[in-house]
């Protein structure tokens, strides 16, 4: 039973849960801005990851491995995360606006597909896994009676970053301003002179870009890609943000830490139970407290 | 008019089976089967390869029974239905007199009671599932079942390591994982070590963290993974990252150059056991791998190996048997002990042949040849 609770299980839960992190934050921010569940989120996280496969063996050839061009990578994989949720946006969501939300909830699911067999088709990465590699050096640390690797800081440091930027840029800047004005009322928010288009479009930027982020470390600990890779870990950071109380920013980071902790005991007590407790979750809280733990709390969501 | 008649319609007949007499007087003919196109095709390319190079040696050092041997190869398509079609047809339309093959167990499965309703003998290459043989007694095959490579594994693990615990992982989804591991822990608990973890994991999945912690926790001295190659990379790779030194071992799913490049230093000094190794000195494998690549301009993996052998076995059996009839042959096949490349080969109770499997060392990168181990 030790193995079960004990400290390396909870070095692999928060390692996990930072993946679900970046994940549930683009699903929960779109959600708040535009009302929608991008079921496409978790295919944007499978773009990030394959952009910065490509990425590191493009500059494989010029730059020496290390720090920075890890660095470079991450940014490639953000950037391929982003753009494609742009696209997205701009091409399958932005035409559907004003329409009844199910088409644009049908939409997404069709967004989803066209990129997984998109990229299953495509020559140069078709449809069988491929090994994704080592960007830095593996070292070992021990800590209590944990073992945790370098890997393991990076995730959660990248993740760390990431959202203590978004918080920033959330409440401090006026685009954030702006984001949260859209997000309580799009309408008053149009009459107030803010370019709503603009402000959707930058969501689905960042909320992309956060999913690539997640692709790419995804890659490096799990390191295996293939096109439907975004499947189970989209559905679960949904699960989390839904969990955090979907469209609440914190509540998405606290939903998928918790999913990341649960899921890794689960499947130390039988892996069978850690693959279905994360929709064991899903029911509990939709019947106990729809609104998710932190989503009464905050009146603004996002 | 009505006897010149007669004798017309007999002479017509006689010439015919005199015709047909003549064919399958001056060769033997056999039927060969493989899936050269869909999921399977580089293992039926493999196979054929196996199968035209055992039958042209054959040929060369003058056939079997003083007559040439004919082998007329059909695609199955790694497809059980089409599979059926070909074997009926080898049998019937081609009047093969035995068969060989096929790769894949579903596929053998579909093939077996036809050649079992023919009385027509077949050796199956490839096939692991038990069940292959267990369609009756025409049927045999030409490499271990599943459960014997499990047996292996824990005989090596517990006498070449000398490792005292074990712990195992599998995939719950997949009857060939499963019954790997499972094969080897009753093995290594009768030898008289101690298999301390056992742990199913979720059939596609990238996160082994969980399970490997907890097995892990109660300190194995050997890891055995009976996954295939692309969930071996990804749990060594875990495995390693939680600080687990010791050696990991597995079975003929590991046999692909992917697995040392995802691997990479994680799989360094873990071991496998397969069929044959192409690096095994003994000489009848040496002259093997030497004509092939001749032959082929390709290093031949377990599957060209296997086809050979299997070949090798059927005409051997023929040539013992002194006829081309289904219970002679199946009888010399039951006698059947051939040293062959995958190894000494005798046939048990169930036609599974009883030989020795080798395992193969991962070594800088490269598979290489460890020992064999007997069974």
């Amino acid at each position: 039973m030790g193995s079960i609770f004990s400290l390396q299980q909870i070095v692999n839960g928060l390692q996990l849960g930072a993946i679900y992190a970046l994940i549930a934050l683009g699903y929960t921010m779109v959600y708040g801005i535009v009302r929608l569940i991008n079921f496409a989120h978790g295919d944007f996280f499978m773009v990030g990851a394959y952009a910065a496969y490509g990425a590191f063996y493009l500059f494989n050839f010029f730059l020496p491995p290390g720090h920075f061009m890890a660095f470079v990578v991450l940014i490639l994989a953000m950037a391929g995360g982003g753009a494609v949720a742009l696209l997205a946006n701009k091409f399958a969501y932005k035409p559907l606006r004003y329409k009844p939300k199910l088409s644009s909830l049908v939409t997404a699911i069709g967004v989803s597909m066209l990129l997984e067999y998109t990229f299953s088709a495509l020559p140069l990465i078709g449809p069988s896994p491929r090994g994704f590699p080592e960007l830095l050096e593996k070292r070992m640390f021990t800590i209590g009676s944990a073992q945790v690797s370098n890997y393991v800081m990076i995730d959660l440091f990248v993740a760390a970053v990431l959202m203590i930027g978004l918080t920033f840029l959330i409440q401090k800047t006026a685009l954030g301003r702006a984001m949260r004005a859209v997000s309580q009322d799009k309408d008053a928010a149009k009459l107030m002179g803010i370019d709503v288009e603009k402000v959707i479009s930058f969501t689905f930027l960042i909320g992309g870009s956060f999913a690539g982020a997640a692709g790419l470390l995804a890659g490096l600990t799990y390191p295996r890609i293939q096109p439907y890779m975004g499947i189970l870990p989209g559905l679960k950071a949904f699960i989390a943000a839904v969990l955090g109380g979907i469209g609440n920013v914190p509540g998405a980071v606290l939903g998928a830490f918790i999913m990341g902790i649960a899921e890794t005991c689960a499947t130390a007590y039988n892996s069978l139970l850690g693959e279905g407790i994360a929709f064991v979750i899903l029911i509990v809280v939709l019947l106990l407290r729809p609104n998710g733990i932190l989503g009464e709390k905050t009146a603004d969501k996002i | 008019m009505k006897s010149s008649l007669v004798s017309a319609v007999l002479a017509v007949a006689l010439a015919g089976t005199f015709l047909a007499c003549d064919k399958n007087g001056k060769e033997i003919r056999i039927g060969g089967v493989g899936p050269l196109t869909g999921e399977a095709a580089t293992f039926g390319v493999s196979t054929k390869n196996g199968y035209d190079m055992a039958v042209a040696e054959w040929n060369a050092k003058g056939g079997v029974l003083g007559k040439q041997v004919k082998l007329t190869f059909a695609d199955d398509k790694g497809d059980p239905a089409e599979g059926a079609t070909v074997f009926t047809k080898l049998i019937e339309q081609d009047k093969s007199v035995a068969i060989i093959g096929t790769v894949m167990s579903k596929v053998s499965l579909a093939g077996a009671p036809i050649c079992q309703n023919a009385k027509i003998p077949m050796i199956a290459t490839s096939s692991t599932n038990p069940k292959v043989t267990e369609v009756g007694d025409y049927i045999f095959r030409a490499c271990f079942i599943d459960p014997f490579q499990g047996t292996v594994g824990a005989k090596f693990a517990f006498e070449d390591l000398k490792a005292k615990t074990a712990a195992c992982i599998f995939d719950v989804g997949n009857d060939y994982t499963k019954g790997l591991s499972e094969f080897f822990k009753a093995k290594f608990t009768a030898l008289g070590g101690q298999v301390v973890g056992y742990e199913g994991h979720a059939t596609g999945t990238t996160d082994f963290k969980a399970q490997l912690t907890k097995v892990l926790a109660a300190k194995p001295d050997v890891l055995y993974v009976s996954d295939y190659y692309n969930d071996v990379a990804l749990i060594a790779k875990q495995a390693r990252e939680l600080g687990f030194k010791g050696p990991m071992l597995g079975g003929d799913g590991w046999d692909s150059p992917k697995l040392m490049e995802v691997g990479g230093a994680a799989v360094e000094g873990c071991y496998f056991t397969n069929h044959y190794s192409q690096d095994d000195t003994s000489p009848i494998v040496t002259e093997f791998v030497k004509n092939y690549k001749a032959k082929y301009n390709a290093v031949p993996d377990a599957l060209a190996a296997l086809g050979y052998d299997s070949t090798y076995i059927m005409l051997d059996a023929i040539q013992r048997a002194g006829s081309t009839d289904g219970d002679k042959i199946k009888a010399a096949l039951v006698a059947t002990d051939l040293k062959t490349v995958t190894g000494q080969v005798k046939f048990d109770d169930h036609r599974n042949p009883v030989k020795s499997a080798v395992i193969i060392e991962i070594k800088g990168g490269k598979q290489t040849f460890k020992t064999t181990v007997n069974p």
